[in-house]
């Protein structure tokens, strides 16, 4: 048994996380609540704004006509593929890269151009390459993570701690043993991070894409409710993307965690 | 009977602004169950000549002779334990780099860590342990592998001073108990002097020899019995002069 102040202390730190959570929930719930209210009294132009209400009524309506879930399936698809290919591809790569000093300093500068060029620029040729397509949607999506990904995983595997390579040179160790006995597992943290930030990435090149030439997705509706000033549906394409990437934000998360154990 | 000769060891290394020699005419003989100490001041190259030794750097020219089928060990500055390995498998990280995971090495590490008093660490994580243990598992991790000859490189900077003292004590007896043979790169006077047969003196950069002494203690024993030698000082005070710090 703790003593006294220890089960105080306890007792604080608990109160402190509940009231935190308590403020979380009440500031959305208040969002929520102002909004609608100012809806029903006529405060904000609702054609322009939507409301909760009429949010909630085009999901169900979505739902209804079985198109919710198409839609969703049809984003998370593209953003699942792209996300696995330039997480993988990008730790192959980069792989390489640390592997073979040479290629990494010819390289250096193309990555860089490429890495500082706004990648959007390449829409109308990847439409014309690849065509007007889920293709060129995950292209886009890729362009704009992988070389982020090369760049800050290369990054990490060089700055892993030289005396303990110069460890596992003195016993002898080949380059595909420092490799997944050390570079690998030293930079964990730093690959769930790399993870972290290619969701939002790649979600943001899917929805590009799916801007750009999409007959599908939530980019779609989107952009389809915005040609035909229904703003409900963009504001329902705009949650539930929301929604789809703090998932598998948390996905990744939950992941991290397990693996820790 | 010598097990390593080492003769006219010279190291050049060369930058974009020039070459620097880092080491000349360095030799060294090495005898069985030998403790040499290599003391020089700081940034005079002794490291280099342990990363040549074991094959980590290139000679620029100089002949190393070993015996044959001897091993070497490496234990270089800091423990450089993998965070993410519970001790027992760092321990046994050289053998599964050499894929040399038989049981009988793995009894032998098994027998280490319970005669050194890791026993109840085993899966202990190494952010759970004291730097001192710390040190003595990367000694374990190093004779795992059955080293003849251990080369150690300033193998307790890291540590505060009371701790560095009992460890030192602590390492020497192990090497002593295994009967390694063992060359020790350190800045401090007093720990080569307390541990070693041996300690070699050398200049500033380039590294030449400058003295050999042999350490001859009254009551020999181990590194903090041999501080109280009355010979100590005068070895201490002999170094120092040879060494010429000024600040």
């Amino acid at each position: 048994m703790y003593s006294k102040e220890h089960r105080e202390y306890l007792k604080k730190i608990k109160l402190k996380n509940f009231l935190i959570k308590f403020t979380q929930i009440l500031i959305i719930l208040l969002f929520i609540f102002i909004w609608q209210f100012a809806a029903n009294h006529n405060l904000i132009n609702t054609f322009i704004s939507s409301s909760p209400k009429s949010i909630l009524n085009t999901i169900i309506n979505l739902y209804q006509d079985g198109s919710l879930f198409y839609h969703i399936w049809i984003t998370f698809y593209e953003v699942l593929i792209s996300f696995l290919i330039a997480t993988i591809g990008g730790i192959i790569i980069a792989t390489i890269l640390w592997r073979y000093k040479f290629i990494s300093k010819v390289i250096d500068p193309y990555l860089t151009i490429l890495n500082s060029m706004p990648k959007v620029s390449l829409g109308p040729i990847i439409i014309i390459i690849a065509g007007a397509g889920t293709k060129s949607i995950i292209i886009m999506a890729l362009f704009i993570s992988i070389i982020i990904t090369i760049i800050n995983v290369h990054q990490a595997f060089i700055s892993t701690d030289q005396n303990k390579i110069r460890l596992l040179k003195s016993f002898k160790a080949k380059p595909y043993q420092i490799y997944f006995k050390l570079i690998l597992p030293s930079n964990y943290n730093n690959l769930i991070n790399v993870c972290k930030v290619n969701i939002g990435l790649v979600f943001i090149g899917v929805i590009m894409g799916e801007f750009l030439v999409s007959k599908a997705g939530i980019g779609y509706l989107i952009m389809y409710g915005s040609q035909v000033f229904n703003l409900n549906l963009v504001m329902t394409g705009i949650i539930l993307l929301a929604i789809m990437a703090s998932l598998m934000y948390y996905f990744i998360v939950f992941i991290e965690k397990r693996l820790q154990k | 009977m010598d097990i390593l000769k080492v003769k006219n060891l010279k190291k050049i290394y060369h930058t974009k602004t020039g070459e620097i020699l880092a080491v000349d005419n360095f030799s060294l003989n090495l005898k069985q169950g030998e403790f040499v100490a290599i003391v020089g001041p700081s940034g005079c190259g002794k490291s280099t000549i342990l990363s040549i030794l074991c094959g980590l750097d290139k000679a620029s020219s100089g002949s190393i002779n070993i015996q044959k089928n001897l091993k070497f060990g490496y234990m270089l500055q800091g423990d450089n334990l993998f965070d993410w390995r519970t001790i027992y498998k760092n321990c046994l990280l050289g053998l599964e780099l050499e894929n040399n995971l038989t049981k009988e090495n793995i009894k032998y590490v098994n027998q280490l860590l319970d005669t050194y008093g890791l026993k109840d660490f085993k899966k202990a994580y190494p952010n759970n342990l004291s730097g001192g243990m710390r040190q003595r598992v990367s000694l374990i991790r190093t004779l795992a592998t059955k080293p003849d000859i251990l080369f150690l490189d300033e193998p307790f900077s890291a540590l505060d001073y009371q701790t560095r003292l009992a460890v030192s004590d602590d390492v020497y007896k192990i090497i002593k108990k295994e009967k390694k043979s063992a060359i020790m790169v350190t800045h401090d006077l007093s720990e080569a002097i307390s541990m070693a047969d041996k300690v070699i003196v050398l200049t500033n950069r380039p590294s030449k020899i400058k003295n050999i002494y042999e350490i001859n203690l009254t009551n020999k024993s181990t590194p903090i019995q041999n501080r109280k030698a009355k010979e100590f000082s005068t070895y201490y005070d002999k170094i120092w002069k040879d060494i010429d710090y000024h600040v």
